[in-house]
């Protein structure tokens, strides 16, 4: 079933949570709503599970206006961050639960009741817990009894706010995985909040980036990574080195130095923010023209990549460069902490930036 | 070799254990012992006379029955009561959740004068109740009433907290699942906090059993008909029948030991399952 949201807007008290969001969800995809705390995404996701009411806009189910549908009618399923399983209940009666509940005549038989709970566990893997009580379980385990409960109900949807969020980071990982597995299984609509990039960009089709409730971006992990729109996109994905300096012939001076920029990258001259990952420098050694002098600080060589630290020598600000070879690179450049090298940016973002009042 | 201390990781067991063993002696054990020594001193003739006595059986019914009615009527407005108070916002709340103790604090005495003239057939709202033939003060009615209200506290403050605990998610997952409010409330909510609804009501049970001050106003004290067990305990008193007096009171005691006893094992083995090991 697909999702439209449309021009939703929703406010508490004074604070804008939601500021006319729009976002289309087509049939059978996985889409991630990312942002940091409090940007709205939480808040959204409620809106189209009809937990929470939105002061303006639509919500549009499989083409259908569902705005004023109670949250029972959605046929959406959803996944909390703390579980919230129901504590009285074994394993085997949390997902039977909706089942249960459903109106006489679409009641399923107990015995079609047993075997779709049955079949339900063995598709999260955890079978042999049915008896169990939720407190008896991990948090990994608690959080796919949820997930197993709100596919019992068949719904069309299926959205989870920040499902693996209370979970530690191996699990997490594990989990996600899991999930991506599960969704080519069952390919149901599902919408994901999470405020990690890491776990949006590894998960889901399509990434739809918010800040302050607003959308910044919305597309493919890969496009949206390589191809940010907005300074807060290009900050929020992955580490990222800033630098403030000035477009100028295409060429961007950055105090006395100046670096070279892509034709595309930048169509204005004027002031301007850049952004360059980590593992977009190119290193040379000693001073050079055409790259940023700096001096390393220091060197972590640990895994498949060494990062190495550097402050830039024209600055004292002790602004941190993090920039990130490959070990066998490392290996050749050998380099030690005190060394002077040149940076020089293979790709580099820039931001065009409004001049400051006064 | 000799085998190493074991040191418990929460100390304190046996000093803990000793004062509780020492205090439960003190303050409950030796009195409710001197109870029933009291009451030896009767021959089983006398006893039964004492407690066989058709208007101290009429009492017995009267309290053993007004007291679980009454306990019942507050675990249903108790219930809501609380509802109220965790899951609302309104002006006052602060006062309204203060007031609900004032049944605690009152001197019990206060209370039944204050019922007794509100509710009797001149009072304000005894005068009302009286054009629909309803007589509250003075009749069995009254007890009910009496001890409806120093009961109520019990209720609410158990439930209180408990209901408090319950996330807010857990109903929206039921609602999301398709249950509608009612469902939500007998499958998800009222298991949640059953435990504590039993908890209010033995404590509410117990109080009632025991109440005396403010019952003896509002309840006229006709015999065989309004007439509480606690009273006729005092009526002995009164005629220097110690021994009889504590037979009565022996006799409360074992039926009400008995019944908390079977709520106790009842709760027991509805907590049992909730937290078995969070």
């Amino acid at each position: 079933m697909s999702i439209a949201i449309r021009n939703i807007s929703k406010q508490f008290g004074a604070f804008k949570a939601l500021d006319d969001v729009s976002i289309d969800i087509p049939s059978g995809e996985l889409v991630a709503l990312l942002g940091p705390s409090g940007c709205g995404k939480t808040t959204l996701l409620r809106i189209v599970a009809g937990l929470e009411y939105a002061d303006r806009g639509q919500i549009l189910l499989a083409g259908d206006d569902a705005s004023d549908r109670h949250a029972r009618d959605r046929q959406v399923g959803f996944v909390f961050q703390h579980y919230a399983l129901f504590r009285h209940m074994s394993v085997f009666d949390n997902v039977a639960f909706g089942l249960r509940v459903k109106p006489r005549r679409h009641r399923p038989a107990e015995s079609e009741i047993q075997r779709r709970v049955k079949h339900l566990l063995e598709l999260v893997q955890l079978d042999w817990l049915a008896n169990r009580y939720p407190t008896q379980l991990s948090g990994g385990q608690r959080q796919r009894i949820a997930l197993a409960r709100a596919l019992a109900v068949e719904p069309k949807v299926l959205l989870l706010d920040e499902p693996f969020g209370a979970l530690d980071a191996k699990v997490r990982k594990e989990l996600r995985r899991w999930l991506r597995r599960l969704h080519d299984e069952i390919h149901v609509t599902s919408v994901f909040v999470t405020h990690d990039q890491e776990e949006a960009l590894e998960v889901c089709d399509r990434v739809v980036l918010i800040n302050k409730g607003k959308i910044e971006q919305i597309g493919t992990p890969e496009s949206v990574y390589d191809h940010p729109a907005t300074p807060f996109v290009a900050n929020f994905l992955g580490s990222v080195n800033l630098f403030h300096g000035r477009v100028e012939e295409g060429q961007l001076h950055l105090g006395d130095h100046a670096l070279a920029l892509d034709k595309t990258a930048a169509d204005a001259d004027g002031k301007a923010v850049a952004f360059v990952r980590p593992h977009e420098f190119d290193l040379l050694p000693g001073a050079q023209a055409g790259g940023l002098p700096a001096k390393i600080v220091r060197i972590v060589a640990v895994g498949a990549s060494a990062r190495i630290e550097l402050s830039e020598i024209d600055r004292s600000d002790g602004e941190v460069i993090e920039v990130t070879v490959a070990r066998d690179l490392f290996r050749l450049l050998a380099l030690a902490a005190g060394d002077v090298v040149s940076l020089r940016p293979r790709q580099i973002r820039v931001f065009q930036t409004p001049a400051l009042a006064a | 070799m000799a085998p190493l201390k074991r040191y418990s990781p929460l100390p304190g067991f046996s000093l803990a254990m000793g004062y509780t063993l020492v205090y439960l002696t003190l303050v409950v054990l030796i009195p409710l012992t001197a109870v029933g020594a009291k009451t030896m001193t009767l021959g089983w003739e006398a006893f039964w006379a004492a407690v066989g006595n058709p208007r101290v059986v009429a009492s017995y019914q009267l309290s053993f029955g007004a007291s679980l009615a009454a306990a019942a009527i507050n675990v249903v407005f108790g219930m809501v009561f609380a509802w109220v108070l965790v899951r609302y916002r309104f002006p006052g709340k602060g006062l309204v959740d203060a007031l609900v103790d004032l049944p605690f604090a009152l001197p019990t005495a206060v209370a039944g004068i204050a019922l007794a003239t509100i509710y009797a057939e001149n009072g304000p709202v005894g005068g009302v109740l009286r054009s629909f033939d309803i007589q509250i003060a003075y009749t069995p009615n009254g007890v009910l009433l009496a001890l409806v209200f120093i009961g109520l506290p019990f209720v609410v403050r158990t439930v209180q907290p408990v209901l408090a605990d319950l996330e807010k998610e857990v109903e929206e997952a039921a609602a999301a699942l398709g249950a509608s409010r009612g469902q939500t409330f007998i499958r998800v909510i009222l298991p949640h906090i059953a435990p504590a609804l039993l908890t209010g009501f033995a404590m509410a049970f117990a109080r009632a059993v025991g109440e005396y001050g403010s019952v003896i106003f509002i309840a006229g004290n006709v015999p065989m008909v309004s007439e509480i067990a606690p009273l006729m305990i005092i009526t002995k008193l009164e005629q220097y029948d110690y021994a009889g007096a504590t037979a009565v009171a022996s006799v409360m005691l074992i039926i009400s030991f008995l019944l908390l006893l079977l709520i106790n094992a009842l709760q027991g083995r509805m907590q049992q399952r909730q937290t078995s090991e969070a």
